[in-house]
């Protein structure tokens, strides 16, 4: 099936079979290996792209559906060389370690922070639920979110 | 679900994609292909089940593309929700939050973010899984179900939906196109609770209530109870005791006797024996009917 999704801001053409998934399509077919494949039934948010601007599940998503739409992944976050805000949070403030959870954190994170400027560590624990990481404990994700809401309100 | 029992990496089933424009298409698609069609709408139910071969269908009918089945609107009969509403929509509509707020507390206990910003409303109904937290709070609600089929548009009460597990009313060719949610009589409280094995699991029982006071005594009331038995049911027994007396701790426990009577045990219930599913459910009623009594008092 011919298909066109505008990935990170650049309109792009493929001939997909149904069953594909978007997950599949941006990690095989253009190399955007950022987004993980985790668990694939929709627990660890380690596929988490930006659908049209919304947090979404890419392991869950087949590509066909995301025709005529537009998707962000984590390699569309930065601008070319220089990180956003949250990127450079997650650095700073040590919230990655392996590093395999954070393209999703980030995602979630960009997503959140769209919707409320400043959020709770309550509202942050809830919003990220979908998204596991087993390295860091979480607390300087926390950290990372809260600092990343602070430079972006500058 | 034991995570790669099967590899979900890949849908590895071959279909052919539908994506109508119409009701009508969808219709005749639906009719056409029979038992080999399945309607995809959110996908986090299909798709997972796809991945494990839990179904194997032909054809894929994507309903996203007919426009008016994502509506959130007040109409004079309550609110109506599309099919294809968002359970994060349904979660954030300020009508939805104003007018039934416990849909928007169910429809907020579902998942994650990115569930709810793919997963619809229809989609949790149309599952029939017996813990679906959406049917839950539709029962209390008692909300009347659209759906179209090649004789057009019609209409009951959600109740008459559910045909038992992974059984819902629906024949060839149809489709669920939304809700009708009447508003809750003036005044009314209403809760929703659920427990799980964590916060971001499917419920392994859950419970909404709404009810009003009048004179300090529960007027209208209404509870429903999912996960404990086939599909979610009202729990009539409970309500009529309920209604007319004042809602002290012993009428409470009292009633509650009957929500733990409700729980129908099956063979194999993996996530928690029959005994765990009385206690919870009867504490879980005592708190959603305690936290709906509060709320109604304040509305007085
Ligand atoms: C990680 C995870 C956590 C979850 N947590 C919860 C939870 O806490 N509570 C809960 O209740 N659910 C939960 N779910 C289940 C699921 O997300 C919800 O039931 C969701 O609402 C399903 O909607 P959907 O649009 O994605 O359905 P889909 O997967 O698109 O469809 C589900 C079924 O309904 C049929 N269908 C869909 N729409 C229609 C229609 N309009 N007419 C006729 N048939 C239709 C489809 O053919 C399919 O058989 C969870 C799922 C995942 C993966
Ligand atoms: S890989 Fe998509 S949620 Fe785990
Ligand atoms: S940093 Fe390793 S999983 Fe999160």
């Amino acid at each position: 099936m011919e298909i066109e999704i505008t990935i990170n801001g650049r309109k792009r053409r493929f001939d997909v079979e149904p069953n594909k998934l978007l997950l599949n399509l941006v990690r095989d077919e253009l190399y955007l290996t950022g987004t993980k494949y985790g668990c694939g039934i929709g627990e660890c948010g380690a596929c988490t792209v930006h659908l049209d601007g919304e947090a979404v599940l890419a392991c869950m998503v087949l590509a066909v559906d995301a025709d005529g739409r537009s998707v962000t992944t984590i390699e569309g976050v930065a601008d070319g060389d220089k990180l956003d805000p949250v990127q450079e949070a997650y650095i700073e403030e040590g919230a990655i370690q392996c590093g395999f959870c954070t393209p999703g954190f980030i995602m979630s994170t960009k997503a959140l922070l769209k919707e409320n400027s400043d959020p709770s560590e309550g509202e942050i624990r809830e919003y990220l639920k979908g998204n596991y990481c087993r390295c860091t404990g979480y607390v300087n994700i926390i950290k990372a979110v809260q600092s990343a809401a602070k430079k972006m309100q500058g | 679900m034991t995570i790669n029992k099967v590899n979900t990496h890949i849908v590895p089933i071959e279909f052919e994609y539908h994506a109508p424009g119409s009701l009508d298409e969808a219709v005749a698609l639906l009719e056409k292909y029979g038992e080999d069609a399945k309607i995809l709408a959110g996908g986090t139910d299909l798709i997972p089940h796809m991945k494990q071969r839990k179904t194997e269908p032909k054809h894929i009918v994507n309903i996203k593309k007919i426009p008016e089945l994502a509506c959130i609107e007040e109409t004079p009969d309550g609110i109506k929700i599309g099919a294809l509403a968002k359970l994060r929509a349904v979660e954030l509509s300020p009508q939805i939050r104003e007018k039934v707020p416990m849909l928007s507390e169910a429809a907020g206990s579902i998942g994650s973010v990115q569930i709810r910003n793919l997963g619809t409303i229809g989609g949790n109904i149309c599952n029939a899984s017996p813990s679906a937290d959406m049917a839950t709070a539709l029962m209390a609600l008692e909300a009347t179900v659209h759906v179209y089929g090649k004789d057009g548009a019609k209409e009951y009460p959600i109740a008459e939906f559910f045909q038992g597990r992974s059984d819902v009313s629906l024949e060839r060719g149809e489709l669920l196109t939304g809700f009708t949610v009447p508003y809750p009589p003036e005044g009314a409280g209403s809760a929703f609770e659920k427990v799980g094995w964590t916060t971001f699991d499917i419920a392994t029982v859950n419970v909404a209530a709404v009810l009003t006071l009048k004179g300090g005594k529960i007027d209208h009331c209404s509870i429903a109870l999912g996960a404990c038995s086939p599909a979610p049911i009202k729990v009539a027994l409970a309500e009529e005791i309920l209604k007319g007396k004042e809602p002290t701790d012993e009428v409470l426990e009292e009633a509650m006797e009957f929500v733990a009577a409700c729980v129908e045990p099956r063979k194999r219930w993996r996530r928690a024996p029959p005994e765990y599913r009385r206690r919870s459910s009867q504490a879980l009623a005592m708190d959603a009917v305690g936290r709906a009594v509060e709320q109604a008092r304040r509305h007085q």
